[in-house]
């Protein structure tokens, strides 16, 4: 095995760049170490202004997320010698704003977030006398959701959110899905206005990536499916039944 | 700041200026019109979507067919060496790998758009696609039957 390996790093300065280019460096290959790992050489010994964004180097904050050979992946635990003997491609994640170099604006997927409402509403907001009860098999009918780390790989793996910034995307929906499949909410109705909707779940064309990309295991295109389902059948109690609507 | 620049340019400035020394301009990227040929699930994905049209017009020769039957022997005689065409050989040929694959991806999807939750268990995905691929090959072999005259 070669003992470096050539990463192409997607470069954008937003001051003097019309588009990204790509800048090749020559890294170690080393068996133990991550493409975050050869961006962190790279900035440390060849270019000290290369810019990207990371934190917990674990798989757990969700801030790494890039391409690599133009697949969305968390850097932190995507190993080099996957990609020997190279070259690699590192690029930003697609679809979103490129600030610079490998940094993306996350402006667009917060708003998103913050819009479904992802937090538990109950009718009564005054804190309960104790704390509610849940069985383990409630709590299984929405755990796979709250694994989500908000990594936005699905989004950059979901063409239909490339193709319609307004889609509002596999990661909200599922975890507006969460909320809505937890027994201690009450926000289901609240939520429905936003959700189906054409830029809801009804945008999603079941291309099923979100799911696959996905490092926690999370299935977005599931809870969207399944959400589909349960909004239809709620708008037949709505509109067919004459006392659907209480 | 935002407020104060307004008159002062004499015209509408929005709260979030998309351009200014400090504010420098991200790069917006734009998906290409043949993004599905980039990686093979998107490939995939469209093909899926594509083999809707092969449905249809499979759908519209089998309309044409009981047409021509309706017509007469002559009419269905036409019909049939019409279909013995080379390019009619081909077209149907494809035809035919779209609708295995429309059938295909189908049965796989169903157990992603079905209620799977039984005495509070999810189904495992094979078993709810299960029925769908169970009865498509029942409904074949039937077909086949009655058109290889056994029955």
């Amino acid at each position: 095995m070669a003992d470096t390996i050539i990463i192409e790093v997607s470069r954008f300065h937003p001051e003097h760049d019309a588009e990204p280019t790509y800048q090749s460096f020559e890294v170690p290959l080393r068996g133990d170490w991550m493409i975050l790992d050869a961006l962190n050489y790279i900035k440390d010994n060849l270019d000290g202004t290369l810019a990207f964004r990371w934190s917990c180097r674990m798989g757990i904050c969700g801030s790494c997320g890039m391409m690599v050979n133009g697949v969305p992946k968390l850097t932190c635990e995507t190993l080099l010698t996957n990609f020997a003997p190279g070259p690699i491609r590192v690029a930003p994640l697609d679809h979103f704003p490129v600030v610079k170099d490998l940094v993306i604006e996350l402006d667009d997927f917060l708003g998103k977030l913050q819009k479904v409402r992802p937090w538990i509403i109950r009718k009564d907001e005054r804190p309960p006398a104790r704390e509610f009860i849940q069985t383990p098999e409630q709590l299984e009918a929405f755990k796979q959701y709250t694994l989500c780390i908000n990594c936005m790989l699905c989004y950059a793996a979901c063409p239909v959110y490339g193709l319609d910034p307004n889609f509002t995307g596999p990661a909200a929906l599922a975890l507006a899905e969460r909320y809505n499949l937890d027994s201690r909410d009450q926000g289901a109705a609240e939520r429905t206005d936003v959700l189906s909707q054409h830029d809801g779940i009804w945008g999603c064309t079941v291309v099923g990536e979100c799911s696959v990309v996905c490092p926690k295991g999370v299935d977005p295109s599931l809870a969207i499916q399944q959400y589909k389902l349960s909004a239809t059948k709620e708008w037949f109690r709505t509109w067919l039944l004459p006392w659907g609507n209480k | 700041m935002v407020q104060n620049l307004a008159p002062a340019l004499g015209k509408q400035v929005t709260a979030m200026p998309q351009y200014n020394q400090f504010q420098p301009k991200p790069y917006r990227p734009r998906m290409s019109a043949y993004w599905y040929f980039d990686r093979w699930p998107y490939l995939r994905f469209i093909l899926r979507e594509a083999s809707s049209f092969f449905v249809a017009y499979f759908a519209v020769l089998m309309l044409v067919q009981i047409a021509a039957l309706n017509a007469g022997p002559t009419a269905y005689a036409n019909f049939e060496a019409c279909l013995r065409t080379p390019l009619m050989l081909i077209l149907n040929g494809v035809t035919l790998l779209f609708l295995l694959l429309h059938a295909a991806t189908w049965f796989n999807l169903v157990p992603r758009v079905m209620l799977r939750e039984m005495r509070g268990k999810m189904t495992p995905e094979i078993a709810a696609a299960a029925p769908g691929y169970i009865a498509w090959i029942g409904a074949s072999i039937i077909v086949a039957l009655f058109a290889l005259r056994i029955i």
